[in-house]
């Protein structure tokens, strides 16, 4: 058993931390180096790598006594998919080694990754994948294409699922990598979306190779390697423990309180009831968050993504109605390559568009609500007619 | 009554007659490059359509030149170009008839002037506007803010200078006369001399602008408000069928595409999850219909409850209906190079258009007697 640390200690190596590192007179790099080795990074993880094994409940505590001595944050906005999906699969399943190389850059924000999972044939189906990873002495030769990969542009890492044998039922012939992104044959492709940005790219590769030692579980294994990633989105989508009117509740009650001529009585129920839920759905994943030890999230952070997208569009729906005039307005169709993925952020028609999105993003809400019946509910699963068929034998 | 919830004869050859310009003139992939564009309206399309099929005078009498139909009639055309996303100015124009029309007979004003622009209307000379930000349902009595400026000595008492703004006007930039509502009365100004400035919109493929008048001499059309109040009802009857249009158009590309993708083995479609929606999203458009050809097949005071029962439905519908389009779609829903998304704009735009469901809802609470409190 490690001594266990309390509030007061945290408090304590916080201050300790500021003190010998003065964020007026430290280099941003340098203050978040600084608090990755001092394990105040994700206070959930191990020490060593960024975290002092605590509760993740405590994580909001630190980082308002960060915002408060006007510390420098690592930008989550610009590294969601490392913070949230690489990391944990990182920690879960990769060596010391990799953990070492990987985990530090990615918290502090010098390396933003991407994922590469979806096909053009498999996103719900991300099992049928036909991306091919075939063994080449010490390395792989990666062959494929991916789509929806956001911010593929700005990322110098990626998780990637490819087949590594066809002759398996498709659960079984899958392995987990990580690909250097700036490695020959690596083609991104930008992918505009309805916003009119492209947050999202296609991603072509060719002979790409990738070093064993990238490899991230064992050869056959990918598939419950990418579980532990797509548990984690949802969480990381969906979880987190959040101040009261965070995110798009908090833009529609301020657009309420500070228009009074938007203001229409016969919204005003709906205003109230959307508030009720975003209530409901901030403390149920304020608990999951408390519930969640440093160990991996189960098929409850699905409730909250699924919870969270319904949310957001139907929010983000009413702030247009209520807008009215101004609603049918637009800021920009510019297309641009966005350095963050923002949901909140830009316009109102901004956030009614991207909203869309939050249902199909990390597994669609019908794809989340198929996993909350099946393995929480225990009810019978949908007909399946390619469970125990040799992947390369599927129709196509 | 049961009958006229039903296509005519003649109302289907319309029908055809439109579908098939836009299916030759108006596909998806030209609507969206449009968008983008410096010609953001398709003016050929709008000739061929206003004057070739004369879908511009449809509600001119005849005696003017025009077709003299009903708004039945309109609301096939507007089914039609809902589907498409089409890019013509055709609820703008259409509002502006009704304007001429219901200035004409309320014999206040100079009928002489409505004739005029009436026939020049249906002749395909000229497109008229309302100056009326495109958001303004047809209850409430509209406080513009544009105002008639004093103007002695006044020789020519039907004279007067318009001063003042007006925003989110839909269909004007291609207008040539505009119908501006000023201090109670309306008036017609040279859209040459008000100055207009395209507006960024929401639904990419109807153009809005902000209009503004500086001393712009108007000459006046009709006294009092109450051709503007029949003109939005009559758009907002006749959107109620772009709305079912849309809906419909979205209904058919999600069945025939969960139809075809496949994942886990199966057709998509062949999930329940998706498949009750659906069927549910068919019903909602059955009722849709109904509802809409109730709204242009009335009138009186019964067209101001049918008129607030299909926007509040119809907008819903569409909204409905593009959403799970996007939705039932995944990621290819949401990419730029699919149309899903010209649908998903024009459905939410078109539900705040002429008043939100939520403003219908509460002048419906007046019409049917239930009161809030
Ligand atoms: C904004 C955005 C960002 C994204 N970012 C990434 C990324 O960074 N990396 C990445 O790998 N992917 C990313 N994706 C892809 C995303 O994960 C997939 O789009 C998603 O999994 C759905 O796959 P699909 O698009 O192939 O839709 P399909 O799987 O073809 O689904 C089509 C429709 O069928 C429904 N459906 C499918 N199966 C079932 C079933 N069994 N029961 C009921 N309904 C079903 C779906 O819910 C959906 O409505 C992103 C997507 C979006 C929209």
């Amino acid at each position: 058993m490690p001594p266990l640390i309390t509030q007061h200690d945290l408090e304590n190596r916080i201050q300790d931390l500021l003190a010998a590192h003065d964020p007026g007179t430290t280099s941003r790099l340098d203050f978040l180096h600084a608090r990755f080795d001092a394990g105040l990074a994700w206070l959930h993880y191990p020490p060593g790598l960024g975290g002092l094994g605590l509760p993740r409940g405590l994580q909001p505590a630190a980082e308002k006594a960060f915002a408060a001595a006007g510390a420098p944050d690592n930008e989550p906005q610009r590294i969601g998919i490392g913070l949230g999906m690489a990391a944990p699969t990182i920690l879960g399943f990769g060596s010391d080694e990799q953990k070492q190389r990987w985990l530090r850059p990615l918290w502090c924000g010098e390396q933003v990754w991407c994922q590469l999972f979806s096909e053009p044939g498999a996103g719900s189906d991300l099992a049928a994948l036909a991306t091919r990873a075939v063994r080449d002495g010490e390395d792989w030769v990666v062959n494929g294409q991916k789509v929806w990969t956001s911010m593929a542009h700005e990322a110098r890492w990626a998780i990637l699922v490819a087949r590594t044998d066809p002759d398996v039922p498709k659960h079984q012939g899958l392995t987990y990598f990580v690909l250097d992104m700036s490695a020959p044959g690596v083609e991104v492709r930008p992918l505009r979306q309805l916003t009119g940005e492209a947050e999202f790219n296609e991603v072509f590769l060719t002979d790409v190779r990738v070093p064993d030692s990238q490899r991230l579980g064992a050869v056959g294994e990918g598939w419950k390697v990418a579980q532990t990633t797509l548990m984690n989105e949802r969480v990381a989508i969906g979880g987190g423990a959040a101040p009261r009117e965070s995110g798009m509740i908090g833009v529609l009650a301020s657009a309420w309180r500070e228009q009074p001529e938007v203001r229409d009585p016969a919204l005003h129920d709906r205003l109230l009831t959307l508030w009720v839920a975003a209530e409901a759905a901030r403390l149920t994943a304020m608990r999951l968050s408390a519930q969640l030890a440093a160990g991996q999230p189960g098929p409850e952070g699905s409730a909250a993504k699924y919870a969270f997208a319904s949310l957001n569009q139907q929010i983000s729906s009413l702030e247009l109605e209520l807008l009215g005039e101004q609603g049918l307005r637009y800021d920009d169709w510019t297309m641009r390559r966005p350095e963050t993925v923002s949901f909140v952020g830009r316009s109102p028609g901004y956030r009614y568009l991207r909203a869309k999105g939050n249902s199909i993003e990390g597994g669609t809400s019908e794809i989340l609500l198929n996993i909350i019946a099946e393995r929480v509910l225990g009810l019978p699963g949908e007909i399946r007619v390619d469970k125990d068929v040799a992947w390369k034998d599927l129709p196509r | 009554m049961s009958e006229a919830l039903l296509y005519s004869e003649p109302e289907e050859e319309l029908r055809a007659a439109v579908a098939d310009l836009l299916a030759d003139r108006a596909a998806w992939a030209s609507v969206l490059a449009r968008t983008e564009s410096a010609e953001p309206y398709d003016t050929e399309l709008w000739k061929t359509l206003g004057g070739g099929i004369g879908v511009a005078g449809l509600l001119v009498p005849e005696e003017l030149g025009g077709a003299g139909a009903s708004l039945r009639e309109a609301a096939v055309v507007a089914e039609e170009l809902g589907k498409a996303v089409a890019p013509v100015p055709f609820l703008g124009s259409l509002t502006a008839t009704a304007l001429l029309l219901a200035a004409r007979e309320s014999g206040n004003g100079t009928a002489a002037l409505a004739d005029d622009l009436l026939r020049r209307i249906a002749a395909g000379e000229q497109t008229a506007a309302v100056a009326i930000p495109f958001s303004r349902s047809p209850d409430t009595t509209y406080r513009g803010r544009v105002s008639v400026t004093p103007w002695p000595p006044r020789e020519d008492p039907h004279e007067a200078r318009l001063t003042g703004r007006v925003t989110s006007v839909a269909d004007a930039l291609p207008a040539d006369v505009l119908l501006v509502p000023a201090d109670g009365s309306i008036y017609v100004v040279r859209a040459a001399d008000a100055q207009r400035t395209p507006v960024t919109t929401l639904d990419m493929t109807q153009v809005l602008c902000d209009i503004e008048f500086d001393d712009a001499p108007g000459q006046i059309l009709a006294i009092g408000y109450a051709p503007l109040a029949q003109a939005l009802l009559s758009a907002a009857a006749v959107l109620a069928s772009e709305q079912l249009g849309l809906a419909e158009q979205c209904l058919k590309t999600t069945v025939e595409y969960v139809k075809t993708r496949h994942q886990f083995g199966r057709a998509v479609g062949s999930y329940q999850g998706l498949k009750h929606r659906l069927a549910q999203l068919w019903v909602q458009i059955a009722q849709a219909r109904a509802v809409a050809r109730y709204a242009v097949s009335s009138s009186g005071d019964e067209q101001v409850i049918a008129v607030a029962v299909a926007q509040a439905h119809c907008s819903a519908v569409a909204v409905q209906a593009a959403e799970e389009c996007v939705q039932m779609h995944g990621g290819i829903g949401f990419t730029w190079e699919h149309p899903a998304h010209l649908y998903l704009k024009r459905a939410k735009s078109a539900s705040i258009a002429l008043g939100s469901p939520a403003r219908h809802r509460r002048r419906l609470a007046e019409l049917v007697d239930l009161p809030a409190s």
